[in-house]
């Protein structure tokens, strides 16, 4: 079954594996072995469970958008992770990370973030469990999400602003993986998104694999079936594997958004880097390309190992949307239901309404992985103030 | 590179290792003047996009020789043209193999006059398929052994290394330290408790008195940063040439 755990050597078919240097390989297997025994231990999988009740607010909802739905002639559920402290979908691999590194006596939590909300995620599970935290984001990203820059600063993290390469998600990646390999010892890495090596995709998507539990729960309850359709957007992918994760074995069609300027599926090739093989955007030589997308969260050219291989069997689809449809979908969003959400997920959202006249009529079930708040500013310069658009 | 280091080694030498970026400005001359000051083999660096391995001096250097146009083919092309005497290898990130396809990549590696590679975002667990396509073609594959890296390992992975076994001196990337790490000697003597094939400590060896004090118990060092340093300064080869000769006379004994 697809969905289900990958090989001993991490892999998902071809995709996967554990490209790190060997300094790193030792805390891998440590993760790895820790991982296992935690998820097998009931006290662990009930107290991250609880944390993520008591402290973050789960279960998130299932909301019917009536007014869209009406318009776009589809019926449109929203899986609300936007309603989750801090914000997104974030907090429940955050949490199931920290209670690992804890249990592995690990004082100090690295992480690397795009838009702000994994690193907002890993600075509050650092507050609450009184850890050292160090947020590596790009230069371009501290400029355009300066209000998460601040919200970690204002729970105790250090942040700090990377300068090389193309200064957004992917070198964050680099500069956490360099400070990893120099402070392994005490240090957890915690990864935000279901990519690098092994056991992170796997341990990532399990934390998010709450979000499809709950979903098709919720959807039996609501609409008694099945949804024609999830959708999620996609950028290392782990808001998409956690709720694609509870339909695996449905009838739905699978689809991850991804921006056109950051699709890895669309246009990338299997390559190697962040310590996993997968489809990546690369030049004629294997040079990594520079993702550009309107949403932080996205700008990353390469996927998770698990969407490569969904993808390459064909249980997934990846279509990419184009900045201007997504600034489209956050307005119409906005304005049609009252939630304003995060740009990655309107990515979702712009791909139902270009693909409304071929799903019409189909129960669509898109993951809100985010709020918006953090965009205001930046849609602010886009929109212009007061705009009456 | 193994039976040229060893021979020099047996014979009671030092091993001193250059490390040059492939395609940063005078880089052909830069590697020339290290082995005419005493490098016993050259490391040349092809840059890639994501170098995690590295510090901000090699970063640096991989940046701007990427900005300038380097591709692999452009640094493997001025190979054969280097007048050094000693053996070649390339240091550089597993993309760079794994995109044109493990056979290809070590094909053009040993048509260019490289005798082996150093791949340090390829762990032994993954090595494998490279190794064999690279034996095949005739390049060695050099593997790093880390201060992490546990015992129950370590035979293993120094039986694979071919050329030299590099023992990584820190838990750390690329770059130059004040001070020599502690972990730089125990690496080292864990590595040549269990093979007898050369041991050259690289990473966060910055000056003459750490070399010799690693090699009191390594049978080298791999110099990196320090050399690019003296690049991005503007010390240009013969600059690089005066730092490898104050090493090669440290080693030395003098
Ligand atoms: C709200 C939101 N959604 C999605 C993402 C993208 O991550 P992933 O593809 O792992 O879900 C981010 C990342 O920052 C995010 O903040």
């Amino acid at each position: 079954m697809v969905m289900s755990d990958p090989t001993e050597e991490g892999r998902f078919g071809e995709f996967g594996g554990r490209f790190v240097p060997e300094t790193l390989i030792p805390a891998c297997e440590e993760l790895e072995q820790a991982f296992r025994e935690a998820w097998n231990d009931a006290a662990f999988v009930e107290e991250f469970h609880r944390i993520l009740i008591d402290y973050g607010g789960r279960p998130s909802p299932l909301t019917e958008c009536y007014r869209l739905s009406e318009q776009l002639g589809v019926r449109l559920l929203l899986k609300r992770e936007d309603l989750n402290h801090t914000g997104s979908h974030k907090i429940n691999n955050v949490i199931g990370q920290a209670l690992l590194a804890r249990r592995m006596g690990k004082s100090r939590l690295v992480a690397e973030t795009g838009a702000g909300q994994h690193g907002v995620a890993t600075a509050t599970a650092a507050a609450l469990f009184d850890m050292e935290c160090k947020v590596y984001m790009g230069q371009v990203d501290v400029a355009r999400q300066e209000l998460n820059v601040f919200r970690m600063q204002l729970m105790g993290a250090e942040v700090e602003s990377v300068s090389s390469g193309s200064k957004t998600l992917k070198d964050a990646v680099n500069e956490a993986m360099r400070d990893w390999v120099a402070t392994v010892e005490n240090t957890h890495y915690c990864l935000g998104s279901v990519m690098g090596p092994h056991p992170y995709p796997w341990m990532v998507r399990t934390f998010h694999h709450v979000i499809g539990d709950e979903a098709r729960e919720q959807c039996q309850a609501l609409v008694k079936q099945d949804p024609d359709v999830v959708v999620a957007c996609v950028g290392g992918g782990s808001n998409a594997a956690g709720i694609f994760s509870g339909f695996a074995d449905a009838n739905s069609r699978l689809v991850g958004v991804e921006p056109a300027g950051g699709a890895a599926v669309g246009r990338g090739v299997p390559g190697v880097v962040h310590g996993m093989v997968s489809y990546l955007m690369q030049d004629e030589v294997g040079q990594v390309q520079e993702a550009e997308s309107i949403s932080a969260g996205l700008d990353y050219p390469g996927v998770g190992p698990e969407h490569a291989y969904l993808a390459s069997v064909g249980r997934a689809e990846y279509p990419s949307v184009t900045d201007e449809e997504v600034v489209e979908a956050f307005q119409l969003l906005s304005r049609t239901e009252g939630i304003i959400p995060a740009l990655e997920s309107a990515h979702a959202l712009a791909w139902v309404v270009r693909e409304s006249t071929s799903l019409k009529g189909q129960v669509v079930l898109l993951n809100l992985s985010g709020r918006g708040d953090k965009d205001v500013d930046q849609m602010m310069d886009i929109l212009g103030p007061g705009s009456d658009r | 590179m193994e039976g040229f280091l060893r021979e020099r080694r047996d014979a009671g030498r030092k091993l001193l290792i250059a490390y040059i970026t492939g395609g940063y400005e005078g880089w052909q001359a830069a590697v020339e003047t290290a082995a005419a000051a005493g490098a016993d083999a050259i490391e040349i660096g092809i840059p890639f996009s994501d170098p995690v391995m590295d510090g901000p001096v090699i970063q640096e250097a991989s940046q701007t020789a990427l900005d300038a146009g380097a591709t692999p083919a452009s640094v493997l092309a001025a190979v054969p043209d280097l007048d050094t005497g000693v053996p070649h290898a390339v240091m550089t990130y597993y993309n760079l193999a794994h995109h044109p396809g493990h056979e290809r990549f070590a094909a053009t590696l040993a048509s260019s006059g490289i005798d082996a590679a150093i791949l340090p975002d390829l762990p032994l667990v993954e090595s494998g398929p490279w190794r064999e396509a690279a034996a095949l073609a005739g390049v060695e594959t050099i593997m790093l052994a880390a201060p992490t890296t546990p015992d129950t390992r370590l035979p293993e992975l120094c039986e694979a290394s071919k050329g030299f076994v590099y023992a990584v001196g820190l838990l750390g990337v690329t770059g130059e330290r004040a001070a020599l790490a502690s972990t730089a000697t125990e690496i080292a003597q864990r590595c040549k408790r269990v093979t007898d094939k050369p041991v050259l400590t690289g990473v966060g060896i910055g000056s003459p008195e750490q070399a010799v004090t690693a090699c009191e118990v390594a049978d080298g060092v791999i110099i990196g940063s320090a050399v690019v340093r003296r690049l991005l300064d503007g010390g240009g080869a013969d600059g690089v040439g005066e730092l490898i000769a104050s090493y090669r006379e440290a080693l030395d004994g003098g």
